[in-house]
């Protein structure tokens, strides 16, 4: 921009003109304050400012912003200024741009926090954050021991839609996952055992790490993230829209109405989908077996059935069902306690996946342990 | 915001018609906006006032008809002239809709970043400026979940106001607040339309709000799907003996004029 759209004139010692001319538009950029600082500094008799704007052109945002600067630095040095030479609107806009002042106290001061101050309140907040978790996870409990009183108030309808959704609609993506698991083990296994002779033993290595291990907690890992998610976002968006204190207000529990349906039906849905993740699995070992090792179809089986007792189904059957309430409270926790705002509700909907492939794989390496130890 | 006397209209819409896919919204929309107007769109709930609005803005595409701005066809023109003409429009939708990851001065500061070449310092003092401008001054650094409703609406003017516009479009700005701030919105508006030279549009149903500030209007039919009339709404009030009118404009009392 052109320096010389403000220019200084003392009309006398006492006086400073300022003289605005040519066209000011902010794409030409802001005029910096520091000329005029400048001219009051080495002038300090000054004790008036006026203004020219006889050649003014176009204006628009960047005067009214030179305007308040120049208001402002003259009240800070004690100095008159006279801005009624300027243009109605300009005026205006600067009488409304100071009309209201800053309210006491509104600011906001960034302070960045010292490393102690940041980890207290870190720790803080994850005491805060795991409190509110129990209490949910109580709350949820009431809400449970309600259903079995045969009080709890919610839609059957919704149970239902929450089955199909969980249940039906994700077995594309189980048995995708499932069948290249069961592949995976098999070629892992296979490029090993063939070395000594024992590739036989695919069938039981597929065999034990899917039903112990891989079926239940693949299962849990997609559904976390297909329904964790979902239920993190719908609670999260009903939060926005007032939705669920508008249940409060009809006297209905949130817990009952929103977090049971849900829980209720991934519980009842994960045990299935990972008797199902199961199956694909074994079947995608076996075509490896089948194609790569030459082993027949019935000797995969039969190795199987004579070398992977039933407890380690039963083992991975009751981890998927604790999964699935991992999942689910994670879900709804986290989209029950999200803010109010669309950037809130994603930050939610990451939390709860996080939150709940968290929970799954320590959960599932307490199980690994406490087994081991009793050697189950 | 120089002045700009220009004595044809600064918005002309002619024989629009506006579709949702196939069902019908209005049609057969003819009416002129001045320069400096505060033209207000009315009538009832679901007529279409903010579907008008939004094709006025260049959001929509009209199924027919024409909307003329400064006499160019907003949507005859090339996709990068019609984005030129609409940063010359302000708009402020029903809820704020202030994005809401962002503070109130990274809000305001959006467009200029986007549109301007300015300084990132320069941005924040004209960030500044603006939200002082309505009554804001200290909130650069909230976040919109953090304020009042009212203070929202005036946050939302102030990102309006960014680029120094010539038309300010208003979807429902006062509805929801109380009748003071109500009223100080309406003032506040008044003053920019008078200090900036703009034009203004506004989407309402506030009665008050229509007769005090408004000099120009359309006034819009959900049965008939069509404007019943356009003009002043104090004009309108004593001279115009339509019915549907009348009834809207004196809240559905009996008007003794009839």
């Amino acid at each position: 921009m052109a320096e010389d759209v403000v220019t200084f004139h003392r009309q006398s010692k006492s006086i400073l003109r300022v003289l605005i001319k040519g066209d000011w538009n902010i794409s030409f950029g802001l005029q910096n304050p520091e000329r005029f600082l400048a001219h009051i500094k080495s002038n300090p008799e000054t004790s008036h400012v006026e203004f020219d704007a006889s050649l003014l052109g176009a204006w628009d945002s960047s005067l009214i912003s030179y305007v308040v600067s120049l208001n402002a630095l003259s009240k800070e040095h004690h100095l008159k200024i006279d801005i009624t030479q300027l243009p109605e609107g300009i005026v205006r806009l600067v009488a409304l741009a100071e009309a209201v002042p800053e309210r006491e106290g509104a600011a906001k001061n960034k302070v960045k926090p010292v490393f102690v101050d940041d980890l207290g309140s870190r720790l803080i907040n994850v005491y805060a954050q795991l409190s509110a978790f129990i209490t949910f996870f109580g709350e949820t409990l009431l809400s449970i021991a309600r259903l079995v009183k045969g009080t709890a108030v919610f839609r059957r309808q919704d149970l239902f839609i929450f089955l199909q959704d969980n249940g039906p609609s994700s077995l594309g993506i189980v048995t995708l996952i499932s069948v290249l698991m069961g592949m995976i083990l098999a070629f892992v296994g296979a490029v090993q055992l063939q070395q000594f002779g024992a590739s036989i033993y695919v069938a039981s290595l597929v065999g034990l790490a899917m039903a112990r291990e891989m079926a239940a907690m693949m299962t849990a890992i997609i559904m976390a993230g297909r329904t964790g998610a979902a239920y993190a976002a719908q609670l999260g968006s009903m939060q926005v829209n007032e939705e669920v204190d508008a249940l409060k207000t009809m006297g209905v529990s949130p817990f009952d109405f929103l977090v049971l349906p849900r829980t209720l039906a991934l519980v009842c849905m994960m045990p299935l989908l990972t008797v199902y993740a199961n199956v694909m699995g074994i079947l995608g070992g076996a075509l490896v077996a089948m194609i790569m090792l030459d082993l027949s179809w019935s000797m995969y089986i039969e190795q199987m059935m004579a070398t992977v007792p039933l407890k380690h189904f039963l083992i991975g059957l009751f981890k998927s069902i604790i999964f699935g309430v991992l999942v689910a409270l994670s879900g709804c926790y986290m989209g029950m306690n999200s803010g109010r705002s669309a950037s809130a509700v994603g930050q939610a909907t990451t939390n709860a996946v996080v939150l709940g492939i968290v929970l799954i794989i320590v959960f599932d390496s307490l199980v690994t342990i406490v087994t081991t130890v009793l050697g189950v | 915001m120089n002045d700009e006397s220009s004595t044809s209209a600064h918005i002309r819409v002619r024989n629009l018609t506006m579709k949702y896919g196939d069902k019908l919204i209005q049609q057969d929309l003819n009416f002129d906006i001045n320069h400096n107007d505060i033209f207000i769109i009315m009538g009832g709930s679901g007529c279409g006032k903010s579907t008008l609005l939004k094709h006025m803005i260049g959001l929509y595409q009209p199924a027919e008809g024409q909307i003329f701005v400064n006499d160019s066809s907003l949507w005859d023109e090339t996709e990068a002239t019609r984005q030129k003409m609409m940063r010359q429009f302000g708009v402020t939708y029903q809820a704020g809709a202030m994005i809401s990851s962002l503070t109130l001065s990274e809000n305001v500061g959006m467009p200029l970043e986007l549109y301007t070449k300015l300084q990132p310092k320069e941005i924040i003092e004209l960030a500044r400026l603006k939200l002082s401008m309505v009554g804001l001054a200290g909130f650069e650094n909230y976040y919109p979940s953090e304020i009042s409703g009212g203070m929202l609406k005036r946050a939302a003017l102030a990102r309006a106001i960014a680029l120094d516009p010539k038309i300010l479009f208003f979807d429902e700005p006062s509805a929801g607040l109380d009748p003071v701030s109500a009223r100080l919105l309406d003032d506040l508006i008044l003053e920019l339309r008078d200090s900036m030279k703009a034009t203004i549009v506004i989407v309402t149903h506030e009665l008050a709000s229509i007769f005090s500030i408004g000099n120009n209007s359309v006034f819009l039919d959900p049965e008939t799907k069509t404007m019943l009339t356009t003009g002043n709404p104090n004009t309108l009030l004593t001279d115009c003996h339509l019915p549907k009118v009348q009834q809207f404009l004196r809240r559905g009392e009996v008007a003794n004029v009839l």
